[in-house]
């Protein structure tokens, strides 16, 4: 596998195929471990570093499920391929923005992608398609398990993992689930679903931007505290919630479709139009019309389009997607033109 | 009211500090002003007072203060250090900066003991064992080799996490 067949493989997680994937787009699980003996990656010299990456390459190569993976080195990739793998969401921000002995391995279909020298010596994820925190986990804890058995894990009995940040402390384990809630915002009761989130320990970003409007209407969800619980109880802690927000967000689908069937219509037919006929088209302005076209699609309003097709739209009309796609270094204007070019064309395939 | 250190005589010197629109009281009894030779000068300090009773049995984030000049022995990382940056050295961290980390970690977590899976064959591992068992080869290694002034430094980091686990108990 090679940088480029990324971009014309579809990531797994993408496809819809999940449980309760009209509402739950995908469902995280992620490890923090580290190496024992040898301090965390900010602390370690840079021989350090490479040792930890020998380590734990070595480790990964003789795991079934790294078999055909894809192994990167961070200060081998161009700007561009870095913001990419950022956009599909399999390295975070923090692995792109540094250099020395960071890499990552991502497994065949992008199920598994393992960092390396991030803020902890392992940052392990798994991404499965809707709500399946389950398997995730399941996934998740059968490579750690193979891992612990070839590396020395830093562990204590009485703190857990041991992790450079005591906010990752216990089991070093992140969950969390990212939700398309359009009727919930629509109907301006977002606010108070979130704010009783919160008060249940958990944590609720927007996505695709920064502040309190979250661009898109998506919503990241994950738990806040990772020590005195385990990893089963916050997996099921974070899924009961799930299941909470899931059903606010069908019935006010349910209520808008009954009582402002017209306007909704509305809403989204002028959506599909823009995405369709537009020559120039921000970032912005393609998530927010997505968001309403993917509501059409799940409300069967819109009858010609998969969600599959809508979901694959979100990842690729970003920066590094596009310049990819085209093949060399586009600057924001040409951007907006390219961007409105490949949504056309894939809506009007359907 | 009673004296805000022993807990037992009922105070008699009050002393209020309004710094900023912030008011800090405390209440202490003669006894324990004339035990401490306490100054009851008019430059006094409430902050350099609180600072010196790491002592007395305060709430753990006031006995934290003790643990300023701390570092780690494994990676020589500084509590102060810890505190600007945010993040740990080493796993020795959570043993050297135990008595700082604890109150810290109940705010953000609200519990203090891992229930979740463990590495095969580490269930029981505590770092602290494991340290001091590393830490006393190393030493019977070093005074078999005559090297004495690293077997004292190690015979002091032994004696410091058997007086955390004492501490601790």
């Amino acid at each position: 596998m090679t940088l480029n067949d990324l971009l014309k493989n579809t990531s797994e997680w993408i496809k819809g195929a999940g449980p309760d994937s009209e509402i739950v787009i995908s469902s995280r699980v992620r490890f923090a471990r580290n190496l024992s003996g040898i301090p965390f990656t900010h602390w370690a010299s840079q021989q350090q570093r490479r040792q930890v990456l020998k380590t734990v390459k070595s480790a990964l190569d003789s795991n079934n499920y790294f078999k055909k993976s894809l192994f990167l080195k961070v200060d081998e990739l161009a700007a561009v391929d870095k913001q990419f793998l950022v956009e599909k969401r399999l390295i975070s921000r923090e692995l792109a923005s540094g250099s020395d002995s960071k890499a990552v391995d991502i497994s065949d279909k992008e199920i598994f992608s393992i960092m390396v020298n991030e803020e902890d010596h392992l940052r392990m994820q798994v991404m499965q398609s809707g709500l399946n925190l389950e398997e995730a986990l399941r996934l998740m804890d059968t490579v750690d398990n193979d891992l612990a058995g070839k590396l020395n894990y830093a562990y204590d009995a009485n703190w857990g993992y041991l992790t450079a940040c005591p906010t990752n402390v216990g089991t070093g384990m992140r969950a969390s689930v990212m939700l398309h809630l359009p009727a919930l915002v629509m109907g301006k009761r977002v606010k108070g679903v979130l704010m009783s989130i919160a008060k249940l320990n958990l944590a609720v970003r927007g996505l695709y931007g920064e502040g309190t409007e979250a661009a898109g209407n998506f919503f990241q969800v994950s738990n806040q505290v990772t020590l005195g619980h385990s990893e089963q109880e916050i997996v099921d802690n974070l899924q009961r919630v799930i299941r909470q927000i899931i059903d606010y967000e069908q019935g006010a689908r349910d209520n808008l479709f009954s009582n402002s069937r017209t306007a909704l219509e509305d809403k989204i037919w002028r959506a599909y139009g823009v995405l369709s006929n537009a020559y120039i088209i921000t970032s912005k302005e393609t998530i927010d019309l997505l968001s309403i076209v993917r509501l059409g699609v799940n409300l069967k309003i819109i009858s010609n389009l998969d969600i599959k097709t809508i979901n694959e739209l979100f990842i690729i009309t970003q920066p590094a997607h596009l310049q990819k796609l085209e093949g060399k270094e586009l600057n924001p204007q040409e951007r907006d033109v390219k961007r409105a070019e490949i949504i056309k064309k894939k809506l009007k395939t359907t | 009211m009673i004296c805000d250190i022993c807990h037992s005589n009922e105070a008699s010197i009050h002393v209020t500090e309004i710094v900023n629109n912030q008011m800090q009281e405390i209440h202490i009894c003669e006894e324990c002003a004339k035990k401490k030779g306490i100054m009851m000068s008019p430059n006094f300090g409430l902050a350099d007072f609180l600072a010196n009773l790491t002592d007395f049995g305060l709430p753990a984030e006031k006995q934290a203060l003790g643990q300023k000049q701390l570092k780690c022995p494994g990676c020589g990382l500084g509590f102060e250090d810890f505190k600007k940056i945010g993040r740990l050295g080493c796993g020795e961290c959570y043993t050297a900066f135990k008595k700082g980390l604890q109150p810290l970690i109940r705010k953000i977590h609200g519990n203090l003991q891992h229930t979740g899976k463990h590495p095969e064959g580490a269930a029981g591992y505590s770092q602290e064992t494991a340290s001091l068992t590393d830490l006393e080869d190393k030493l019977k290694k070093a005074i078999s080799d005559e090297a004495y002034e690293e077997a004292a430094r190690l015979r002091d980091r032994i004696r410091a996490i058997k007086n955390n686990k004492d501490e601790n108990k």
